[in-house]
C-alpha cells in the first residue's frame, strides 16, 4: 500500500518549541577510530560459547581429531617402546662387542649360510688374543654353545650350555647373584663346575639353595659355583635361561667338539671386546687381518670363511628399521588426523552458512573482518585442540594399557605428545582458514538478508 | 548547528545477472545534528537502500557521503566497522537478536566490539540501556521468551548502548501493533530531544508524524523534503484533528518509563 492512498490527516507533531538540547551524546570527544576494537580473549569467549551451544556437534567433530591423535600417540609409544626393548636386549650382552662367527659374510655384512668347511677353532681365538696382532681388543672370549638336559634331584630341564672362559662376565656385563664365576684354573683343569642363569637356578632349585649342589649334564655331575643375576632383558637366547661351564670342560667332556680340520677344537663364536667405543672399527680390521693370516686366506677378504659382526652397526640397523616402522605407523595415523581435519572444515563451512545472519549482524554492530575471521579460527582451533588433548589422554591410556598387559613395552614421550598435539592444531588452523575467510568476507547487507 | 549527514548524488545500482536495478538514482540532502527525520515512500522505492548507505552497511555506486565530517568512501574497512560501532545505532525491522543469548548479552554485544571495557562494566551499561527502554525486569530472558515489542525494545537498547550520535531505524514499527508503536515512537522522540539525531523509515504517516522532517522517495529519487507539519496539511486540510500529539497520548497512558532516565544519564 502506497503512502498516498492512505487517508490523510492533518499533521500534529510535538512542537519543536524547545530547541533540541545540546547534543550531549553526539558531542563525545573526538576519538581515534583506529583505537580499541575487540580483544582476542573476548573473541575466544564467543567462539567457545558457540561451541557450547551445540555440544553434540562439537563432540562429534572433535572425535575425528581425537581418534587421529590417540592413534598417533599410542603407535609412537608402542613403536618407541619396542625399539627400546630391542636396543636393550642387544646391548644387554655387553658393549663394544665384535662377534666372529664361522661362514662367509654376505654383502650386507650379515652372516651368510654356514659352510661345511668353515669353522672357528680355539687356535684362532688364541691368535686373536695376541696383543701384537689385535692391540685394540680388551678381551677375547672364545665360546662354545650346545644344549643339554640338566637334572637336579627330581627336577630336570633342557637348557643352553655355554662353554666360556673366566672373562665372560666382564665382557657380557653379567654380575653374580651368589657365589663366584669359575676361574682360569677351573678352565685349564676342565673342572666340572657350572654357573647357572637366574631362571635355571630358580627352576632347578626352587628353594634357592643351589650353591654347592650337584647338577647332572650328559651323565656327568657338575658342582654349582655361582648363580648369575637376572639380566632382565629377556628375549630369545637370554643367558638367564642358560648355564655356563668352563670352555675346556664343554669342548673335551660335554660335547667332544673336535674340529673337522686341523688338530684344534672348534668353537661357536669368538667375542672380542674393543678397549673403547672409538676403537671398535680399528679392532674390527685387526681381527679380520689376524684371522686371514691365521687361516692362510687371501688378505683382500675374498676368501673369508668367517664373518665379523659389529654390534654397533647391528644396533644402528635395528634402530633405523624400527624407527622407519614407527614413522610409517604414525604416518598412517596422521592420515586419520587429516580426515578429522576435513571433518572440522566441513562442520565449519556448515556453521558459517547457518550463522550467516549472525555474522551479518556482528559486522553491522562493528565487528571488523579480522574479528570475524578470528572468531571462526578460534572455533576450529578449539575443536582440534580439545580433540587433540582428549586424544592425547586416550592414546596415552591405550599405550599404558598395552604396556601394563605385558604384551609389549611402551614408551610415552613428551616430544611425541607435543608433535601430535601440534599437528592437530595445525590441522585445525589449516582447515579452519577457508571457512573463517568466507565468514569474514560476507557482505553485511547480504548476510542479514540471508534466509 | 553542525551537519551530521551530507549526501550528494547518491546512486546505488544492484547487478543481478544481466539486469541492473537502479535502486537509487541520485539523492542529495543534508541532515543536521539533532534532527528527527522520517523517510517514506512506496515499497521498492529505495528507502532501505538509502538507510544502508547512511548506516555505512553498504557503499554507493556513485556519489559522496559524509557522516559527522568523515568521508565514508575514503575510509578503510576496519575504520568503517569502527564508525558503525561508535557513531551509529541501527534498529532493524527484523530485530536481529542472537537467539542463544539473553537480552542483556545481546545489548552488550556492540560494547564488546568497541573494546576497552571490562565485561562487568559492559553488562552494567547494557543493563542501564535496557532499563531506559523499560526492560529492566527482562534482562535474562532469551529473545524467544519476549514479545515482539519487547524484542524491538531490546534491539533499540542495543542500538543505544554505545551512545551513538546517530540512530537509524528501518521500519522499526513494522512488526508492532499500534499501541506498542506509540510507545516506541515516544521513546525515539525522547532520545531525539536529548540530542540524538534520529532517522527512521516508515510506511505509516502516524509514525512519520513524530518526526519533524519528511523525506519522500519515489523510484530512487527524492520527491519531497518538507517539515512533517506541512506534509499532510498541504494535501488534506480537512483531515480529522487528533486530540493530542501522539507523544502526549502515550505519556498520559503511562507507558513511557524512559524519558527522565535517559536524559539524566546520557
Ligand atoms: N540485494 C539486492 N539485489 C538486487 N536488487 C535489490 C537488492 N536490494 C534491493 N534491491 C532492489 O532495489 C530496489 C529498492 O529496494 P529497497 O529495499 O531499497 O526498497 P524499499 O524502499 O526499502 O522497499 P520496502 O518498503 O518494500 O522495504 C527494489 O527494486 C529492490 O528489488
Ligand atoms: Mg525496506
Amino acid at each position: 500500500m502506497s503512502t498516498h492512498e492512505q487517508p490523510l490527516r492533518r499533521a500534529e507533531v510535538a512542537p519543536a518549541t524547545e530547541a533540541p538540547a545540546a547534543p550531549d551524546i553526539a558531542a563525545e570527544e573526538e576519538e581515534d577510530l583506529w583505537e580499541g576494537g575487540i580483544g582476542w580473549p573476548e573473541t575466544l569467549g564467543m567462539s567457545l560459547s558457540s561451541l557450547r551451544a551445540n555440544p553434540l556437534r562439537t563432540v562429534l567433530t572433535a572425535l575425528g581429531v581425537l581418534i587421529g591423535v590417540a592413534s598417533v600417540v599410542a603407535l609412537l609409544a608402542i613403536g618407541r617402546g619396542s625399539q627400546a626393548s630391542i636396543t636393550a636386549s642387544i646391548t644387554a650382552n655387553g658393549a663394544n662387542l665384535l662377534t666372529v662367527r664361522p661362514g662367509a659374510p654376505s654383502s650386507g655384512g650379515v652372516r651368510g649360510a654356514v659352510g661345511e668347511s668353515s669353522s672357528l677353532t680355539l687356535a684362532d681365538a688364541e691368535a686373536l688374543a695376541n696383543p701384537q696382532s689385535v692391540p685394540d681388543a680388551a678381551f677375547v672370549s672364545p665360546e662354545y654353545s650346545g644344549n643339554a638336559q640338566l637334572v637336579a634331584g627330581s627336577l630336570n630341564l633342557n637348557a643352553r650350555v655355554t662353554g666360556a672362559t673366566a672373562v665372560y662376565p666382564s665382557l657380557h656385563n653379567n654380575t653374580l647373584a651368589e657365589g663366584v664365576f669359575f676361574s682360569d684354573e677351573d678352565n685349564r683343569a676342565s673342572a666340572n663346575v657350572v654357573v647357572l642363569g637366574a631362571n635355571v637356578a630358580t627352576n632347578l632349585f626352587p628353594a634357592g639353595d643351589s650353591l654347592g649342589q650337584q647338577v647332572r649334564m650328559n651323565g656327568q655331575s657338575f658342582r654349582v659355583v655361582g648363580v648369575l643375576a637376572s639380566s632382565g632383558g629377556g628375549g630369545f637366547g637370554s643367558i638367564d635361561d642358560g648355564v655356563i661351564v668352563p670352555l675346556n670342560t664343554a669342548l673335551r667332556k660335554l660335547f667332544g667338539a673336535r674340529a673337522a680340520v686341523g688338530n684344534s677344537f672348534s668353537v661357536s663364536t669368538i667375542v672380542i671386546q674393543a678397549a673403547s667405543s672409538d676403537q671398535i672399527d680399528a679392532a674390527l680390521s685387526e681381527v679380520e687381518i689376524a684371522l686371514r693370516n691365521q687361516k692362510d686366506l687371501p688378505l683382500d677378504g675374498s676368501g673369508d670363511t668367517f664373518s665379523v659382526i659389529n654390534q654397533a652397526s647391528i644396533l644402528a640397523t635395528v634402530t633405523q628399521t624400527t624407527q622407519m616402522l614407527t614413522l610409517f605407523l604414525a604416518a598412517i595415523a596422521a592420515i586419520s588426523l587429516l580426515v578429522g581435519g576435513i571433518g572440522i572444515m566441513n562442520i565449519m563451512l556448515v556453521s558459517v552458512r547457518e550463522r550467516t545472519r549472525e555474522i551479518g549482524l556482528r559486522k553491522a554492530l562493528g565487528a571488523r573482518e579480522g574479528d570475524i575471521m578470528l572468531q571462526f579460527l578460534f572455533e576450529s582451533l578449539a575443536l582440534s585442540g580439545v580433540g587433540g588433548l582428549l586424544g592425547l589422554a586416550l592414546g596415552s591410556a591405550i599405550a599404558l594399557a598395552v604396556g601394563a598387559s605385558g604384551v609389549m613395552q611402551v614408551q610415552l614421550s613428551l616430544d611425541a605428545a607435543l608433535l601430535a598435539l601440534g599437528f592437530a592444531l595445525a590441522v585445525g588452523l589449516f582447515f579452519g582458514i577457508a571457512p573463517a575467510r568466507s565468514a569474514a568476507r560476507l557482505d553485511p547487507i547480504t548476510a542479514l538478508r540471508y534466509e | 548547528m553542525s551537519i551530521m549527514i551530507s549526501a550528494r548524488d547518491l546512486t546505488r545500482t544492484y547487478q543481478t545477472g544481466d539486469i541492473e536495478v537502479h535502486a537509487l538514482r541520485g539523492v542529495s540532502f543534508d541532515i543536521q545534528r539533532g534532527e528527527f527525520v522520517a523517510i517514506m515512500g512506496p515499497s521498492g522505492s529505495g528507502k532501505s537502500t538509502l538507510m544502508n548507505l547512511i548506516g555505512c552497511l553498504d557503499t554507493p555506486t556513485s556519489g559522496s557521503y559524509t557522516l559527522d565530517g568523515l568521508e565514508i568512501d575514503q575510509l578503510e574497512k576496519p575504520l568503517l566497522a569502527a564508525v558503525r560501532n561508535r557513531k551509529i545505532g541501527f534498529v532493524f525491522q527484523q530485530f536481529h537478536l542472537l537467539a542463544r543469548n539473553s537480552a542483556l548479552e545481546n545489548v552488550a554485544l556492540p560494547l564488546a566490539y568497541r573494546g576497552g571495557l571490562p565485561a562487568d562494566e559492559r553488562l552494567e551499561r547494557a543493563a542501564e540501556s535496557l532499563e531506559r527502554v523499560g526492560l529492566g525486569e527482562r534482562m535474562d530472558h532469551k529473545p524467544q521468551e519476549l514479545s515482539g515489542g519487547q524484542q524491538q525494545r531490546v534491539a533499540i537498547a542495543r542500538a543505544l548502548v554505545t551512545r551513538p550520535a546517530l540512530l537509524l531505524a528501518d521500519e522499526p514499527t513494522g512488526a508492532l501493533d499500534t499501541r506498542t508503536s506509540e510507545e516506541l515512537m515516544g521513546l525515539l522522540t525522547d532520545l531525539n530531544r536529548s540530542g540524538m539525531t534520529v532517522v527512521l523509515v516508515t510506511h505509516e504517516p502516524d509514525v512519520a508524524r513524530y518526526a519533524r522532517r519528511l523525506l519522500e522517495i519515489r523510484d530512487g529519487l527524492l520527491q519531497r523534503d518538507v517539515p512533517t507539519a506541512e506534509a499532510w496539511a498541504a494535501q488534506d486540510p480537512h483531515a480529522p484533528h487528533l486530540p493530542a500529539s501522539p507523544v502526549e497520548r502515550a505519556r498520559r497512558v503511562g507507558r513511557l518509563p524512559v524519558a527522565r532516565h535517559w536524559r539524566r544519564s546520557a
